[in-house]
């Protein structure tokens, strides 16, 4: 269809880019929302966070495909498995790194992200598979833009998760104890707040947020054993929006989207791959505590 | 337990402690020299360990003494390489100049890299040198007129001053030239000023400014020089795989160079060695598990029935060739090693030694790690 006024199409198409640009970017903001809970919870940074959005992805996807269960039953069961799984990971192994050189905390997660990877591998086969969603292939047209169901599913699945954390963490006193303790252990001992179990249920959301970050990234890429590295560009989120700090993750999330599909659309190609690096690079270089600086200089 | 009783300045700058120590180095170079008499057949296998030696120690230099860790290491290894046979293949340059070029280029990087490093800690500069990786990774597919592209780029065989040394003992002694020259290098620079205040920017960068460490020199230094050694690895590396491609130079060969270092011992050059013998042997040693463990599984169940052994011998070889199984083993040693043996192989080395010379007065908390507390890296 092309329009009267030649200005117009052009119109479209940025509005077409925002809002992929936006889907993608709640992906990322998601996937480095994880990141940053566990960050300021323990000091670790969680290098197989992508490949836990990998493994939720590919559990959604035995449950509705192998199993024939309904979507959101999928979901849901992909989420509370993941985050136990999270949880378990904690308990065993993460917390015996801590308070070693972050080094190994780096090489550790990377090697769990290894044997992830090779997990999926072995269990759900090395193929690319679509997952089957209420929303798959749908459309509808508003002012000339198609707005895909999808893209917007992950929009609404995004800001609602938000909200939901951001009640969970203000109002209920769960999520209080985990503010306290991921401000200041010693004194959260003292208040006699279980740190331990904190920082696993911590990880447990985290890798809860990732799984559903998974599910909603499947119907619009497809399922296979590399999607973890999104991780990578979610660093790139995450570091933009200063490591530290919950409200950055998003945005800086949803900038990188959208930095992302502009470069696609705008630039030579090639440049859409890197984008999201060479922001991070520039971030780092010319303001490294991020657009929302939670992070100060050690001071002696 | 022998101790070195010096009486003069001389004795402390020998390389070696004593003469039993200089006299072991001197038995492995001999066998060194020899081996190709011995294993004909192994001779590129073995020169591929040199290659990752000279990898181990570069990044060795960069994570386990100066205590940057860098995700992107394999980048080094690419630029070096594509420059190496870009200057020999293309701009028709003699072989030693085309090293020399792959070792500036890539120190240059290097440079490069390590500047921004300079405003960056810990876990910021892993990420910041991943970032740079894939961002070479792409630069590499794309410049298609220098790198071939996705196409490819074919390596010539090393002939250096009008000496053809493509053979494989040829190679295998530039190799061993290049490790022996690397080590004593890098061997002497660590116990000079440079490589003490290398060391002590990494354990505090505070305390090392305080006493008159300058961050900036000694940061970008070590980025240059393990960037450098990559380099010169990368030349090599290029002739013995034959064919560059982009996809050679991945986050996964970072990684592989992690684990060596890792595996072999933080903060040692012997280290970077014994990791680099670990991760060329470790292929080698799964591809014989492979054929192996599922007899050896049959066999033990064949006790169970006769149709037991079978079943288990086709269920446990199907597992064993899944495609997706090399790298999960890959992570499991990384993570057994780093919870069960910080120090690596090298640490290990070290307890046995010192358990049969101090033999009956071994105690096992001279090696106990110092229990710590997060030590925070925020104020707030």
């Amino acid at each position: 269809m092309r329009s009267a006024h030649p200005g117009e199409d052009a119109l479209d198409t940025i509005l077409q880019l925002v809002l992929n640009g936006l889907a993608v970017g709640c992906i990322y903001g998601l996937v480095a929302l994880g990141f940053v809970l566990i960050y300021k919870a323990t000091e670790l940074v969680n290098f197989a966070q992508g490949d836990l959005l990998m493994l939720g992805a590919f559990t959604c996807y035995m449950f509705v495909v192998w199993y024939g269960v309904g979507y959101w039953v999928a979901l849901a069961l992909a989420v509370a498995l993941v985050a136990l799984f999270g949880a378990v990971l904690d308990a065993t192994i993460l917390r015996r790194v801590i308070g070693q050189p972050q080094f190994s905390v780096v090489m550790l997660t990377i090697g769990l992200g290894a044997i992830f990877r090779s997990f999926a591998s072995i269990a759900w086969g090395s193929e690319i598979y679509t997952l089957p969603t209420p929303f798959s292939a749908r459309a509808t047209r508003v002012a000339g833009v198609a707005v895909s169901h999808e893209y917007v599913s992950i929009i609404v699945g995004t800001v609602a998760l938000c909200a939901v954390l951001y009640a969970f963490f203000t109002f209920t006193r769960v999520g209080l104890a985990m503010q306290a303790a991921s401000q200041n252990q010693l004194a959260a001992y003292y208040m006699g707040i279980p740190v331990k179990l904190m920082f696993s249920l911590i990880w447990a959301i985290s890798a809860g947020v990732a799984a559903i970050a998974g599910v909603l990234l499947a119907p619009v890429s497809l399922i296979d054993i590399n999607l973890g590295f999104i991780g990578l560009k979610a660093f790139a989120a995450a570091v933009l929006g200063g490591f530290g700090s919950i409200p950055g993750a998003l945005v800086g999330g949803v900038t990188i989207g959208l930095i992302e599909l502009f470069s696609g659309a705008y630039l030579p190609q090639g440049f859409k791959d890197v984008a999201a690096y060479v922001v991070l690079l520039v971030v780092l270089a010319v303001r490294p505590q991020g657009m929302f600086g939670a992070i100060v200089r050690k001071k002696v | 337990m022998r101790f070195v009783f010096k009486t003069s300045y001389a004795q402390d700058l020998e390389i070696f402690r004593d003469d039993v120590q200089r006299n072991w180095y001197v038995a492995l170079l001999v066998g060194l020299l020899v081996l190709p008499l011995l294993i004909p057949a192994y001779l590129v296998d073995v020169s591929l360990v040199f290659i990752y030696g000279l990898c181990g120690i570069s990044l060795m230099v960069l994570a386990g003494y100066t205590g940057l860790v860098s995700l992107g290491h394999a980048a080094f290894l690419g630029i070096g390489a594509y420059t190496h046979v870009y200057a020999i293949h293309d701009l028709g340059l003699p072989w030693v100049v085309g090293v020399a070029l792959a070792c500036a280029v890539t120190a240059a990087v290097g440079v490069l890299v390590g500047l921004p490093a300079l405003r960056m800690t810990g876990v910021y500069l892993s990420i910041a040198t991943l970032a740079f990786a894939l961002i070479i990774q792409e630069v590499l597919t794309r410049w298609e007129r220098v790198t071939g592209g996705l196409k490819g780029k074919p390596v010539d065989k090393p002939v250096v001053f009008g000496i053809y040394l493509g053979g494989d003992a040829a190679f295998y002694f530039v190799c061993l030239a290049f490790l022996i020259g690397a080590l004593w290098l890098t061997g002497n620079l660590l116990r000079a000023p440079t490589g003490r205040a290398w060391v002590a920017i990494r354990d505090s960068e505070i305390a090392a400014q305080s006493m008159g460490v300058n961050l900036a020199v000694y940061k970008t230094s070590a980025f240059a020089y393990s960037a450098a050694l990559m380099g010169v690895a990368g030349a090599l590396f290029a002739h013995k795989i034959g064919f560059l491609a982009p996809d050679i130079f991945t986050v996964l060969l970072s990684i592989q160079f992690l684990l060596m270092v890792v595996v072999g011992g933080l903060g040692s050059l012997h280290g970077a060695l014994f990791g680099a013998v670990f991760v060329a042997l470790l292929p080698v040693a799964i591809s014989q598990a492979r054929d192996a463990v599922p007899a050896w599984l049959s066999a033990l169940a064949s006790p169970l029935g006769k149709d037991a052994g079978a079943a288990t011998f086709l269920a446990v070889d199907r597992f064993v060739k899944k495609p997706g199984l090399e790298p999960g083993l890959f992570g499991l040693i990384l993570v057994l090693f780093i919870l069960f043996e910080p120090l690596g192989i090298y640490g290990r080395w070290r307890k046995i030694q010192l358990y049969f010379s101090t033999f009956p007065l071994y105690k096992r908390a001279t090696f106990r790690r110092q229990k710590s507390y997060m030590r925070s890296e925020r104020l707030r």
